[in-house]
């Protein structure tokens, strides 16, 4: 053969074996829920305390972009939709924040709760946008929708997963293994679909609603950091100590 | 017969290639997220109706794909039947072992997240098996079985020659230098694209304002070479159709490949800047890739033709030509080449 051909042959050769000699593998079939740990909690019902508080937002936030579901007859078929960065209430409180005890809680551990969290994808789009969950507690990916939908699961800490839900009612169950804050999902399907989880080694965790609301309640008296996050405006912490049975008052506020 | 299927061949690995640009493009390459099947559909009954949102792309691609591995088999079963050369028997079998490496890298990226040396792997991968049916549709092409040389009874002045190929080494130097130097410009441009640094680097031609990026990272290092890389393809290219055309510009088979190649670098060159004055428009970013494809092939072309004569002296009479002949071309697998 002559050099040249004899060149491009081995070209096509070594660059599929280089290809995959160099990829780092894993597998995409998830653990099976565990069972809930046996561990009782540490906390005295008698001296838990509260911090509650409200996320607010100041100045005019840009004004959230709009969705083109055109790529989906069926999510066309939903109307005009915008991504919902910013929900602001009258009084300027900002959703989708997710509130949480980032240090202070030492070795304690909690147990996972038995019942699952539930991620749907109803809409086209995923309902709730952000919300936490511990370690090791199950997570119920579900599609509400007549059409199909991909979870990609992006994390850092976690192991990486993306299972296809071609149709209405599948259920998809998983569980993490290590805390990660944010874990980011996204759909390949319709790229406007974005969720955020927070996994958590303890409960503490909340996700302000209407008002900016949130409330972090049954916490063992102690120092705490807690920190707001939100997708776009980024993280706050902020120091709170609190006494036996006492409940504390916090607020956060981002700004455009 | 068998050079018309194997342009048919060659056109559609092209066709391929820019659908899977389009899939890098829009982001899709996760958007079907098992394989070989489709959402658990075996892949040709996945119903149309659910090709929605980024399975459009990917699965085209997918259908694509399963189109070309077949129509490279089926090249390389007729090459193995009714092709004397053992070596271009050989290189359809070649042909086919890459397009099936191929696909499994495609499966392997997708399985597994897409990561970045099985992405760039596959993007590679992809212009070598372009190659290789380009190079099986030109050595089956009648051209260059008769060496280039007019055919019997054309006219000299319609020809624009009479004898064959010219044995011009600096010429084949420099052909093959500038195929090897696009195909590597082609591995950067697919290490920038899946590392997620076509706009690393966000003006053009200028590098955040400057002539070299007042600031590094390892992206823009990436980005900053592809740049680079063009420059010194550019010139090469130039230096090679230059060559054609002060020389040979008698010779249709080397002055037509270099024309188009011409053609080709500045219109690649000009998506390279809309890709990036665009922000990485889709349909711009994809037609970026398959124009690089064939800068690439055609480059290719115009090596393997500059190298023809060589070919023909292989069995040990390089240099000497067989114009118009083809029972005493070694190269055509006659004497002592189906051993």
């Amino acid at each position: 053969m002559h050099p040249l051909l004899r060149l491009l042959a081995c070209a096509a050769l070594s660059t599929a074996v280089i290809g995959s000699a160099c990829g780092g593998g894993t597998s995409e079939e998830s653990a099976a829920p565990k069972p809930a740990a046996a561990v009782t909690n540490p906390v005295d019902p008698a001296t838990a305390s509260a911090i509650t508080g409200t996320v607010t937002l100041q100045g005019t936030p840009p004004p959230n972009p709009s969705i083109n579901m055109g790529s989906d007859p069926y999510c066309m078929k939903l109307g005009a939709a915008t991504t919902p960065v910013f929900v602001v209430s009258d009084d300027s409180g900002l959703e989708n924040v997710f509130v949480y005890v980032k240090d202070g809680l030492g070795n304690l551990k909690f147990p996972v709760p038995s019942s699952p969290v539930v991620l749907d994808q109803k809409g086209c789009s995923y309902t709730p946008r952000v919300f936490g969950i511990q370690v090791g507690q199950s997570l119920d990916i579900v599609n509400s929708d007549e059409t199909l939908h991909n979870i990609h699961a992006l994390p850092m800490a976690n192991r990486e997963f993306n299972r296809g839900q071609a149709l209405r009612g599948m259920k998809y169950t998983t569980t993490f293994t290590a805390p990660e804050v944010m874990l980011p999902f996204k759909c390949d399907v319709h790229k406007w679909m974005n969720a955020w989880v927070g996994v958590l080694e303890h409960p503490f965790y909340s996700v302000s609603g209407k008002a900016g609301a949130f409330a972090l309640a049954g916490l063992p008296p102690g120092s705490y950091t807690i920190e707001a996050w939100h997708e776009k405006l980024g993280a706050q912490t902020q120091q709170v100590t609190i006494g036996a049975k006492e409940s504390k008052k916090i607020s956060f506020v981002f700004k455009v | 017969m068998l050079h018309l299927f194997a342009m048919l061949v060659a056109a559609t690995t092209g066709l391929l290639i820019f659908a899977g640009g389009l899939v890098t493009s829009t982001e899709s390459g996760l958007s079907v997220p098992d394989w070989p099947n489709t959402y658990g559909y075996f892949m040709f009954f996945f119903p149309l109706e659910k090709m929605v949102g980024g399975i459009r792309y990917e699965h085209t691609h997918r259908l694509i794909a399963s189109t070309v591995g077949f129509l490279i088999l089926v090249l390389a079963a007729w090459l193995w039947r009714s092709e004397t050369r053992n070596w271009v028997r050989r290189l359809g079998s070649i042909a086919l072992a890459a397009v099936i490496a191929q696909g499994i890298l495609g499966g392997i990226t997708v399985l597994w997240y897409l990561p970045d040396p099985i992405s760039i792997a596959h993007a590679s991968l992809a212009q070598i098996v372009f190659c290789l049916t380009m190079t099986i549709a030109l050595v089956t092409s009648p051209g260059w079985k008769r060496a280039y040389a007019a055919k019997e009874g054309t006219p000299l002045r319609r020809s624009g020659r009479q004898g064959p190929a010219p044995d011009d080494r600096l010429l084949q130097r420099v052909a093959a230098v500038t195929t090897g130097l696009i195909y590597l410009q082609i591995v950067v441009g697919a290490t920038m694209r899946h590392t997620g640094a076509g706009l690393a680097i966000p003006d053009f031609p200028l590098m955040f304002g400057q002539l070299i990026p007042p600031h590094w990272d390892p992206k823009i290092a990436i980005h900053f070479a592809h740049r680079v890389g063009a420059v010194i393809v550019s010139l090469a290219i130039l230096a090679a159709t230059g060559h054609v055309l002060y020389h040979h510009r008698s010779r249709a088979e080397l002055r037509r490949p270099s024309l188009l190649l011409l053609v080709l670098l500045a219109t690649q060159v000009t998506l390279g800047a809309l890709t990036v004055l665009s922000q990485k428009e889709f349909i711009i970013n994809s037609l970026h890739v398959v124009t690089g494809a064939s800068v690439l092939v055609t480059s290719l072309v115009l090596t393997l033709r500059a190298h023809r004569s060589r070919f023909a002296g292989a069995t040990g009479s390089r240099g000497r030509s067989y114009a118009g002949s083809t029972e005493e071309d070694p190269a055509y697998g006659l004497a002592g080449d189906h051993a």
